[in-house]
């Protein structure tokens, strides 16, 4: 009963306690770092430990929404406090918990400057994005996709390197751009509906026209937020300048949030027009994983070249959603189809892991010599040999070694790809030696190799603080690349039901 | 007229005689006891608000009373509005008294001739007639021009008075001529018998249409719509920024009744004919005002081409005639009003001894200087810029989904591209703020009525949007939406 009573209020829990909690943090007051940290850590870890339900509870038999709460916001326009999890929201949530209590282990000594606002910015950032894949309203997804930008925007402009006037405000005006059409796009739909209710608008028959022009709203918010070819430029900026926390959340979780508005919005809502522009969409995620595998390959700044791997990688998200049309076309079924969108789920998940966990090996070592530069290292390995090896295995991980997860879901999304066309495959699969290529070279100049300057020489291996947040990391990334099955299964589902639905034309 | 017909104007009554006996009482105050004027002001608005609030006029199926042979209208929306006007009045004479001290002009003139411009907004409001109409109007305009000259040793004070005062003139001139044309179609000046005559006559008359023309002119001068709005900038910059706490905020809700009366109420018929020239006004002023504000170095003169693409998102929500529309334009109004007041009050804030806070490099590093008004201003430039959860989002959201609603796909799309435009100058105040090192040492002080109604103000526009339901609501349902 009582564990009922939680769960239908779980959501809210998660979404409110860091939110609130980063009010008590504020009022910490900049004199008082340590409690400012102390309380951070206190809030995220509890709303860690209050979202495991999220998992252990979870129904993986059914696709229907899970931890449902609804009651009305606002009467007069239709608008409802609508929160709910599927098979694809659900890991999201957990991994955006799982990042909770790691950003603020990160920042513990690198930030000190206004430490409460830091650590507040960080947990209103971290209930907004749990709001995002939990708002099962319209207006209440925009309300938090939105609101995001605040404390992403402060975290960069505050906190961040010497061009970061620049990158932040680039970063807000893009996203905001970006989203602006999609709003026209949900009004348009609670105009045509009546209702806010995203799982309606799954439902309902749209005409062809009003189709397209939905997908060409809901692809300006959400391209630019995965990032996709060419609206990626602001993603490098904002990464560079960003603090180390900044750049892990960014990365690891801000740019799912655009692969999972495509499987929550462009998909089920206008699929006609999804099939009919498929091309669009998946000509775009092979410039970025081929094209923008060659750009990250003459980056001379480590975050940057991490980067631009984040938006080649993503590329597979986006390329694992849309081949799913074709291969429809070709087998007739769904089954090649659904190995392509759980790969691209899959590919979110690790993604996220390992593109965090390489902002914070960069930023480990840019806390110790302030240079993110590859030339100003080289011969890491001699004087950091436990961070050595935490990177090494990162890097290998990001290049797709088979046993780490970062290998199972672009194999998934390259194999399924074979089933809609040859040249994907082939283009696609370039990655894995593109990858590999930037990776390991970049481990071979930075770890490898003979100590180059004084600055190395005296470098101090990471701390046990440092051990323990890229050991969990670590962790994560070889338990999901080696037994990924409780993540397949969780969604597999709600995947299924998902293709079940854009496969039928709403056109009427 | 019965006595309690009177009634029904009480709150007018009351705001007029208060600023009658402030103005007596003053002559008995000495220098020091100058306070109690504050005080006795604030009252007023208290008292006026409870009255607006206690009228149970409306019986079942009434929708509207009206008094003074039919020019005096009293109804939920004009209700709605004045407790608005009160509750940004109070944050106005609480805000301007801390500059009045500290700049020396602590008289209680500021505070009759603010009574009397509220009593102008309050006819506004209310009005019924064309008489009416011009009355407030005038009287508003007439109390404001000598506000913003009300820094007697200030040349640019004087001057922008001067210029408000001649342009002033011509768009009031407008109107009344438009109105006389009007009054030469239909025969009447009340409004409820000028929208009886067109529906009757037929609304192809060209000296109605004519006649409609100037009063839009004149609608448009009030708003400050493009390309009525050069007084604004010059206005807003040379008046002492306690005045254009107040030229900013309430006038305009007077000057959306204005247009709704007017236009619908009176010319509803005419609504092929306005619906076209409102378009134009509110497309031209949200592009210039969006495109204008990003040139500014002056705050004042950047809020002031703010104020005027804010104004073209008000339009946009009366352009679709709808009972909808003219909800969610309310709603934007009041919001707008209490963002407006909060802006100005930093700026007040921050202005120390004699010196106006009015350049955005004085709001370098307020992070640092003091976090929580930083925030508070941060709050309100999100809200501007129309980013949730703050209100302004939401008073964009409604005036958007009005104008979709009326099939006007362009005007929304281009609406929401300038308001990404507007983002970037919001969000260098927030730069200034947050990312920059602060130049000033000087720490933020305020009293604690100061301090509090900033907070509340914060509060207002956090709270009004996550708990947006009521407001709109009660938007909606004085119009019947």
């Amino acid at each position: 009963m009582m564990n009922g009573i939680m769960n239908g209020f779980l959501l809210s829990i998660l979404i409110w306690l860091p939110i609130l909690g980063a009010v008590a943090v504020t009022l910490a007051g900049d004199q008082r770092p340590v409690m400012a940290r102390g309380l951070a850590l206190l809030i995220a870890t509890a709303t860690l430990l209050l979202g495991l339900p999220l998992f252990f509870s979870f129904d993986t038999s059914t696709a229907a929404m899970q931890f449902v709460e609804s009651r009305p916001w606002i009467e007069t326009f239709n608008v409802h406090y609508y929160l709910g999890v599927d098979g694809f929201s659900a890991p999201l949530i957990l991994l955006t918990m799982f990042f909770g209590p790691l950003v603020v282990i990160a920042g513990w000594r690198s930030i000190q400057k206004n430490v409460n606002q830091y650590m507040a910015a960080f947990l209103v950032m971290e209930g907004l994005m749990i709001g995002v894949f939990a708002a099962l309203d319209g207006l209440l997804f925009y309300v938090f996709f939105e609101a995001m930008l605040i404390p992403m925007f402060l975290v960069i402009g505050v906190w961040g390197g010497p061009r970061r006037v620049y990158a932040t405000i680039k970063f807000f005006l893009y996203t905001f751009l970006g989203s602006v059409f999609m709003l026209i796009g949900l009004i348009y739909l609670y105009i045509h509906s009546g209702t806010w209710d995203i799982l309606a608008w799954h439902e309902m028959p749209l005409g062809f026209t009003a189709q397209k022009w939905l997908f060409l709203g809901f692809l300006a918010a959400f391209a630019v937020k995965v990032p996709m070819f060419p609206v990626h430029t602001w993603l490098p900026d904002a990464h560079v300048e960003a603090p180390t926390g900044g750049s892990v959340v960014l990365a690891a979780i801000m740019l799912k949030i655009g692969g999972y508005g495509f499987i929550r919005f462009s998909l089920p809502i206008t699929p006609d027009a999804s099939a009919a522009l498929d091309w669009l969409v998946i000509g775009l995620s092979l410039i970025a994983v081929v094209y923008i595998g060659f750009v990250a390959l003459v980056q001379q700044d480590m975050k940057k070249l991490i980067a631009y791997s984040s938006i080649s990688h993503m590329g597979f998200v986006t390329l694992g959603l849309f081949i799913a049309f074709t291969i429809y076309d070709k087998s007739g079924g769904t089954s090649g189809a659904a190995l392509g969108v759980e790969g691209a789920m899959v590919q979110m998940i690790s993604h996220g892991f390992i593109s965090g966990a390489l902002f914070l090996t960069v930023g480990v070592l840019y806390d110790r010599v302030h240079s993110r530069m590859i030339k100003d290292y080289g011969g890491v390995a001699n004087t950091m040999p436990w961070f050595a090896l935490f990177a090494v295995f990162f890097l290998m991980a990001n290049s797709g070694l088979p046993g780490t997860s970062g290998f199972v879901g672009e194999f998934m999304v390259i194999l399924s790809s074979f089933q809609a066309n040859f040249w994907f495959a082939f283009l696609a699969a370039l990655t894995l030696i593109l990858g590999a290529a930037y990776s390991l070279w970049l481990a071979k100049r930075v770890i490898f190799g003979a100590v180059v300057n004084r600055e190395v020489e005296n470098l101090q291996d990471i701390t046990t603080r440092e051990a323990m947040v890229l050991g969990t990391l670590a962790a994560a990334v070889l338990l999901l690349g080696l037994w990924p099955q409780p993540l397949v299964e969780m969604m597999q589902v709600s995947v299924d039901n998902l293709l079940q639905h854009i496969v039928q034309s709403k056109v009427l | 007229m019965n006595s309690a017909q009177m009634l029904l104007a009480a709150p007018e009554f009351c705001v007029l005689v208060m600023a009658c006996v402030i103005m007596v009482v003053d002559v008995f105050l000495s220098e020091q006891r100058r306070g109690i004027i504050h005080g006795l002001a604030i009252l007023t608005l208290i008292f006026a608000a409870i009255i607006t609030l206690r009228g149970d006029y409306l019986a079942d199926g009434v929708q509207f009373v009206t008094i003074f042979k039919g020019s005096f209208i009293r109804d939920p929306m004009g209700d709605v509005l004045k407790v608005s006007s009160f509750v940004i009045m109070g944050l106005i004479f609480t805000y301007s008294k801390f500059y009045l001290r500290n700049f020396n002009m602590f008289r209680a003139d500021f505070y009759t001739l603010s009574l009397f411009a509220l009593l102008g907004v309050m006819l506004l409001i209310s009005a019924n007639s064309l008489l009416m109409i011009y009355l407030g109007l005038e009287l508003i305009s007439l109390s404001v021009y000598a506000l913003v000259a009300f820094n007697r040793e200030s040349r640019r004070g004087s001057e922008s008075a001067m210029k408000y005062f001649v342009l002033g003139s011509v768009a009031s001139g407008m109107l009344l001529y438009g109105m006389s044309m009007i009054y030469g179609a239909t025969g009447s000046l009340g409004l409820t018998d000028i929208a009886e005559a067109i529906r009757t006559g037929g609304s192809g008359d060209i000296l109605l249409i004519f006649g409609l023309a100037f009063v839009v002119v004149g609608i448009a001068f009030k708003f400050g719509a493009v390309p009525f709005h050069m007084w604004i900038p010059d206005v807003y910059e040379g008046a002492p920024a306690a005045v254009t706490l107040f030229i900013s905020s309430v006038p305009k809700l007077a000057a959306f009744a204005m247009a709704y009366r007017l236009l619908s109420s009176g010319l509803g018929d005419l609504h092929v004919h306005w619906q076209g020239m409102l378009e134009t006004l509110a497309f031209l002023s949200i592009v210039l005002g969006n495109l204008a504000a990003i040139m500014q170095t002056n705050i004042k003169r950047m809020l002031a081409y703010s104020t005027i693409s804010h104004m073209g998102f008000v339009l946009l929500g009366l352009l679709p005639g709808s009972a909808y529309g003219f909800g969610a334009s309310m709603y934007y109004v009041i919001v707008y009003g209490i963002m407006s007041v909060g802006a100005f009050g930093m700026i007040i804030l921050l202005s120390t001894q004699g010196v106006e806070a009015e350049k955005l490099e004085d709001f370098k590093g307020l992070n640092q200087r003091n976090p929580f008004y930083a925030a508070i201003m941060g709050l309100i430039m999100f809200s501007m810029a129309g980013v949730p959860p703050m209100v302004g989002f939401f008073a964009k959201l409604m005036v958007l989904k009005a104008v979709i609603d009326a099939g006007m796909m362009w005007l929304a799309i281009s609406a929401v591209l300038f308001a990404v435009v507007g983002a970037f100058y919001y969000l260098r105040v927030i730069k200034y703020m947050y990312f920059d090192e602060p130049e000033s040492e000087i720490t933020v002080k305020a009293p604690v009525d100061f301090g509090a109604a900033l907070t509340v103000n914060g509060i207002m526009i956090v709270g009004l949007g996550i708990f947006s339901s009521s407001l709109i609501a009660i938007c909606m349902t004085s119009f019947g939406a």
